[in-house]
């Protein structure tokens, strides 16, 4: 009988029909992919993408130079010089981030202790040249500033989790 | 007027020109809508969505793939022999354009309405082979050469099926003119009765034009791109071309032979209306859909299954349907009396 049932089946096509039953059932089904430029998922407030420096909301940049972000970080990928300021407050002078090593791990942001350096949402800062991707201090404040508000939004929706 | 073009030797030439340019224009525009067809039919069978961002729905993605290879280069390897290397993407896109010659759109609508129109079909689909292994051969490479062998066995081994196939349809209608074999076609559709030789003709079809499952000659897993690996810009573009005209011919044929050409499905009112030629049209648009279909169903035959299915099922299963559907012919004296 066994071999009867197979002979049916392979006659009749009956696993390719079933096959082709089950394409045809997910052509007319919803599309997974997104349109992405136009249609965009929800990320999540954790999401690692571009960083960026934050300010105080009277201006002050945020970062003190403690310099726990280049220690901790695996890729060593940030570079930071510091120099007292006239005021006498410890400020960086100098604050690289090399994009092309950096592996968005969050521990540089996991380590600041005044939330100034951040990763942001933004993911989409892909560049035409090799050196753009090379970041200076003034680069990541101007990040900060430009993405403040998702950023301020985005540190007060994790803080009960942390 | 009419005597110019059915008389003047001169006349008959412009009239068969234009007769040819009237079946080769809309072919070729269907071979474009055709790439982007398959795309967005398997984008969507895997939940995708395939090109849409070139004009409306993508309409005019092939146009722009079009303008994309006629910008490149043609390459030509160093060890190639030039003219056969040349000549062989030429002869792929000419044999798929000829056969069209006698493929009857509606009722006499053909350029040539010959008495073997069905013999002539399946000469000129067995010579494609000759492309594809002069393409193999002239590259002068490995993957090619493998290829080209791999397509010429394939192609062989499944002609002969195809071949009891269409003897098995010729039976019962006993003519070879396609437009006879249509017109038996009026009160059944072949599909019904011929069911089993519809389904071998049709996966037979598959094999001879390359397609998945069986495109094994062009297997991107393994030997690359089969028998064009070596070729670039329009020569590729003519073979790309020439491999989706023939699949429009091999889904023509199987319109004509088993679903009753320009025939609408039944032969009263509200399918009568719609003219032929849209029948005809939209028989190949389903028979491509299948195509496409069982492209993102199966994956790819093994070389020696594709063998074993070709000579050890198809070939014995048609050889005794055909000697069936003769007897039954024959016992029920329904052969067909010659015109």
């Amino acid at each position: 009988m066994a071999f009867l049932d197979r002979a049916a089946r392979s006659m009749l096509l009956s696993e390719l029909v079933s096959g082709m039953a089950l394409t045809l059932k997910y052509f007319f089904k919803k599309k997974a992919t997104i349109n992405y430029p136009y249609e965009r998922q929800a990320l999540s407030p954790r999401f690692r993408g571009e960083h960026g420096l934050r300010r105080y909301p009277n201006g002050e940049e945020r970062c003190i130079a403690c310099k726990l972000c280049e220690a901790v970080c695996p890729a060593q990928a940030i570079t930071i010089e510091a120099e007292p300021r006239e005021d006498g407050s410890r400020r960086t002078t100098r604050y690289d981030i090399d994009m092309t090593k950096c592996i968005y791990c969050g521990l540089c942001e996991e380590a600041c202790p005044v939330d100034a350096i951040v990763e942001g949402p933004n993911l989409e800062f892909a560049t035409e040249t090799r050196e753009e991707l090379l970041y200076n201090k003034a680069k990541l404040l101007e990040n900060g500033d430009r993405w403040e508000p998702a950023l301020a939004a985005r540190l007060q929706q994790d803080a009960p989790y942390r | 007027m009419v005597e110019f073009f059915t008389t003047n030797l001169f006349g008959i030439l412009i009239l068969t020109v234009i007769k040819s340019l009237a079946i080769l224009a809309p072919l070729l525009v269907a071979v474009a809508m055709m790439t982007l067809a398959e795309r967005k039919i398997m984008a969507a069978i895997q939940l995708r969505r395939g090109p849409n961002v070139v004009g409306p729905f993508g309409l005019f993605q092939p146009f722009a793939d079009a303008i994309k290879m006629i910008m490149k280069e043609t390459i030509i390897p160093t060890g190639a022999n030039r003219i056969l290397f040349l000549m062989a993407p030429m002869l792929t896109f000419a044999l798929a354009m000829i056969a069209w010659a006698v493929i009857p759109v509606n009722d006499g609508w053909a350029i040539a309405d010959i008495n073997v129109g069905i013999l002539y079909l399946f000469a000129v689909s067995s010579l494609g082979v000759y492309g594809i292994i002069i393409a193999g051969w002239a590259s002068n490479s490995k993957y090619p050469f493998l290829g080209a062998l791999r397509s010429a066995a394939q192609m062989v081994s499944y002609e002969v099926s195809m071949g009891f196939v269409i003897v098995t349809v010729l039976l019962c209608v006993g003519s070879m003119n396609l437009n006879a074999i249509v017109m038996a076609q009026q009160t059944v559709w072949f599909i019904i009765p011929l069911f089993p030789m519809a389904v071998i003709f049709f996966i037979s079809t598959l094999a001879e034009t390359n397609r998945s499952p069986f495109d094994l000659p062009e297997g991107e897993s393994e030997i690359v791109a089969g028998f064009f690996v070596e070729y670039s810009s329009m020569s590729f573009a003519l073979f790309f071309l020439g491999e989706y005209a023939n699949m429009f011919l091999m889904a023509a044929m199987t319109t004509i032979l088993f679903l009753g050409g320009w025939l609408p499905p039944f032969g009263i009112e509200p399918f009568t209306w719609i003219p032929g030629p849209v029948w005809f049209i939209l028989k190949i648009c389903a028979v491509m859909f299948v195509f496409v279909w069982v492209r993102a169903t199966f994956p790819r035959y093994r070389y020696d299954q594709l063998m074993r299915l070709g000579w050890k099922v198809f070939l014995p299963f048609s050889l005794f349907y055909l000697v069936l559907v003769a007897g039954v012919l024959l016992a029920m004296g329904w052969l067909p009396t010659p015109a």
